[in-house]
């Protein structure tokens, strides 16, 4: 296999916008992410989105974005595993220059959520459950991850000022990030005050419906050298997945996330890196109560510690183990298909030293986490300074 | 349109007789039944029924209900472990409180009505558990 950097990144300001389309707020990325990386032809595109057949009724997307980015032509994939859409897009573009398929693959995601009402968002999101045999009782996606919650806090103790001091703890990175939803500053007890949403996640536990998309440009290590002059290249050294049981019902343990667990082990085994050597991680934090129990699975804390790891500073800027420097999507939003993208780009922005306010200093090894549903896929990536 | 009355006919045995499929090999009962079994890949299975008792796994009580349930918010949902070490999601009936509830407590499974697709469409019959006395 070869090596496979990153050349360029892109992103459009998350947030509601009504006044661009899907198509709009994906070819903006994109053509950010060409630019930055001063190429002006793919190979091969591929696309992250969960459900655009849902969200604004438009199936073939691949094929039509290829178009609009003037492209026509070029081979474009559309994948998807819901929330995990993105990650699944880049680990799709890795396979293809890691096997000498494609030279210079856009990697990119995008989700457009805004054009349908609360309740029919609602509805699309929660496909990504198991919708004949749970969906059918009336769970929501915030119901999952509460029951999740009620598990960790009933087995580690877990309390709701620890879910909050991750709401909190986003916020303020958030403050930082000009691509992100949300620039307010939020409290822990803001965060308790707020409406119940599925007992005991409240409104401010859960992430927001967000229109954004993001991109990538990826090709072989040595190319990209070559193209890169004094620019820092980063490279993907480690690509996981796996999955586990969508039907919550059916899973063993509801305080651990094996899936992520399972992808951490082989990203970082394909990386030759462990958790100890992470400087920087963004993760999947959809409910305060995920990066909890990602921060955990991925072995930054041990089962129960992710809760107090993160309300005693721990995951803050200038704490042992920067979590969500971008506001994770919490802050930054939660455009689904494109969050592992934006990920990736927030933690190629880490490396590169480009990071603004919110840059953890000295960073050279990061780690990206993505889960769909309610861990029923999840996909890691470490990515390291050449 | 939440399910079309093939599906909804199709899942009966399931749906209201809580039918599931025993392994004829390691023994383990899966609900719904599956073709392949999930824990030693057998295929061939016993149509068995499945005990109303069981104890709460984990709940939540669901105060923004999708499209179908808004008349019954806020919805109690647990999992329940049942007799047979099966797991169901299922609605919690019957609660005056929801402050009342732990994980542990005895529950028992009873045929309800779980939601109507709108004034004229199907209604879709089902288990929720009420609490044991």
């Amino acid at each position: 296999m070869r090596e496979v950097a990153i050349i360029g990144v892109g992103m459009v300001e998350c947030g509601e916008l009504w006044e661009k389309s899907l198509r709009t707020i994906w070819a903006e990325a994109a053509v950010a992410a060409l630019e930055d990386a001063g190429v002006d032809a793919v190979d091969h595109i591929t696309v992250g989105c969960m459900s655009p057949g849902l969200f604004v009724g438009q199936e073939h997307l691949a094929s039509l974005l290829a178009d609009e980015l003037g492209m026509a032509g070029v081979a474009a994939t559309r994948v998807e595993s819901a929330c995990a859409s993105g990650g699944l897009a880049l680990r799709a573009g890795i396979a293809e220059v890691a096997s000498g398929l494609s030279d210079v693959v856009l990697v990119s995601g995008v989700e457009k959520m805004t054009d349908v009402d609360g309740a029919d968002a609602t509805y699309a999101l929660g496909s990504a459950a198991d919708q004949e045999w749970e969906g059918f009782h009336g769970i929501t996606f915030p119901g999952l991850y509460a029951m999740m919650a009620r598990s960790h806090m009933a087995h580690h103790g877990t309390t709701s000022r620890q879910l909050a001091a991750v709401a909190a703890k986003n916020h303020a990175n958030g403050l930082l990030n000009p691509h992100a939803q949300f620039h307010i500053k939020v409290s822990i007890d803001d965060v308790l005050a707020s409406t119940m949403v599925a007992d005991p996640l409240h409104l401010l536990d859960c992430s927001p419906i967000t229109d954004g998309a993001a991109a990538v440009v990826l090709m072989p290590l040595a190319k990209a050298k070559d193209l890169a002059g004094r620019r820092t290249v980063v490279k993907i050294t480690g690509s996981g997945m796996a999955t586990d049981t969508i039907a919550l019902a059916n899973r063993e343990d509801l305080a651990r996330l094996r899936g992520v667990e399972l992808a951490a082990e082989r990203a970082y085994k394909m990386a030759g890196k462990g958790p100890g050597d992470i400087h920087v991680a963004e993760v999947h934090d959809c409910f305060t109560i995920a990066e909890i129990m990602a921060t955990e699975a991925l072995g930054f804390f041990a089962p129960g510690d992710g809760g107090p790891a993160a309300e005693g500073g721990r995951t803050s800027l200038g704490g042992k183990m920067p979590v969500n420097t971008s506001g994770g999507l919490k802050a930054k939003g939660h455009p689904v298909g494109a969050t592992g993208v934006a990920q990736v780009v927030e933690i190629a922005t880490q490396l590169r030293g480009k990071a603004g306010q919110r840059q953890v200093n000295g960073a050279t090894v990061g780690l990206t986490q993505n889960m769909g549903g309610s861990g029923g896929s999840s996909i890691v990536h470490i990515l390291e300074v050449e | 349109m939440m399910l079309s009355p093939a599906r909804s006919w199709r899942e009966f045995p399931q749906r209201y007789r809580l039918e599931a499929a025993r392994c004829t090999a390691c023994g383990k009962t899966h609900y719904p039944p599956r073709v392949i079994c999930s824990s030693c890949r057998e295929r061939k299975f016993d149509t068995v029924g499945m005990p109303r008792e069981g104890t709460v796994v984990t709940f939540t009580t669901v105060h923004v209900p999708p499209k179908g349930f808004t008349e019954q918010s806020p919805l109690e949902i647990a999992i329940v472990e049942l007799k047979n070490g099966v797991r169901v999601m299922v609605q919690i009936a019957d609660l005056a409180d929801s402050r009342e509830l732990r994980i542990g407590d005895p529950v028992r499974l009873e045929f309800r009505r779980i939601a109507e697709d709108g004034e004229a469409g199907l209604i879709f019959y089902g288990h929720k558990a009420v609490r044991a006395r």
